[in-house]
């Protein structure tokens, strides 16, 4: 190891060093092999919000698939190939009277199957603690203005149900394609924390 | 001996119904979160029943499962000094024996 090397080193954290030694110990006793560790990191990676866009892009353009999600939001992610296993989704509908928006104050519940990993504030005491009783204060500071005639509606993800948000569809996008709209629903729009991209 | 222990319980509650979250401080894992115990809400939808997660935590089977529902609460009469408007409310999920009628 030469002195540049030396400068990037960093120890392995308390908690690295458990995974290490737990993941090596099963991989030893033969209850787990190195290839599927591999396997299962490569899937929980390839989840991203993009999934969670593309159903909302979708339920934009097709009312009656809309009417499916917002009955049983596990089988209309299901329908796009998404599947949601051992745990419902519930989607929450923006409208001109109502903005929602989630929060989980216990831990850090999160549709993962449909967003990827969650951000690291959403998993913070301060956004866990805050958003419930200022909600208003808290969407500001992700510069989201929502005016007082704007019921909010915070929803804690207390028990077995996950949620995700179906924003409103930006003004401006009669003309765009599935895609083009999926690109403008970015994963805080689908969290509640702020609005969907504008069409440039 | 082992006592037989019932599947499910059935639920009580309805959508519109009146209830309130005990104020109730038991040991041990508790998914009911403190800020809302002792509050009333309105009963927004039955969720169905899910193994109850205080007997999970630790290692028993769950059973008999609890009927969840989602609660919705004014968000004026959770916090009193709540800056936002009156039609701010708060929706959480809470276990059956973790509610009461209102009559």
């Amino acid at each position: 190891m030469n002195d540049e090397d030396l400068g990037t080193y960093q120890p392995l954290t308390y908690f690295q060093m458990m995974e290490v030694s737990l993941r090596e110990l099963l991989v030893e006793k033969g209850v787990i092999t190195e290839a599927e560790v591999e396997q299962a990191m490569g899937e929980i990676r390839a989840r991203s919000p993009e999934r969670g866009a593309k159903m909302v892009a979708r339920a934009w353009l097709d009312p009656a698939y809309k009417a499916r999600m917002l009955a049983d939001g596990s089988k209309a992610a299901e329908e796009l190939g998404f599947e949601v296993p051992g745990l419902r989704l519930i989607v929450v509908e923006n409208t001109p009277e109502t903005h929602n928006v989630i929060v989980c104050t216990l831990c850090s519940c999160y549709p993962r199957m449909l967003l990827g990993l969650p951000p690291d504030w959403y998993k913070s005491r301060n956004y866990r603690s805050r958003v419930v009783r200022e909600p208003r204060a808290v969407l500001e500071e992700f510069g989201t203005k929502i005016p007082d005639g704007v019921a909010i509606r915070v929803h804690d993800s207390t028990a077995d149900m996950r949620y995700l948000v179906l924003p409103m569809r930006p003004a401006g996008t009669e003309s765009l394609t599935e895609d083009q709209l999926a690109a403008l629903v970015t994963r805080d729009s689908l969290i509640g924390v702020s609005l969907p991209n504008r069409h440039r | 001996m082992t006592a037989a222990v019932a599947e499910r319980v059935a639920a009580r509650f309805k959508p519109g119904d009146r209830v309130r979250v005990l104020k109730a401080a038991p040991p041990g894992h508790v998914r009911t979160p403190w800020y809302i115990r002792g509050h009333s809400g309105v009963v927004e939808r039955l969720c169905g029943d899910f193994p109850n997660p205080e007997e999970l935590a630790y290692a028993r089977s769950g059973k008999p499962r609890q009927p969840l529902y989602r609660v919705r609460f004014v968000q004026k009469d959770v916090w009193p000094a709540y800056a936002g408007p009156a039609s701010d409310v708060i929706e959480i999920e809470i276990f059956q024996h973790w509610l009461e009628p209102i009559p």
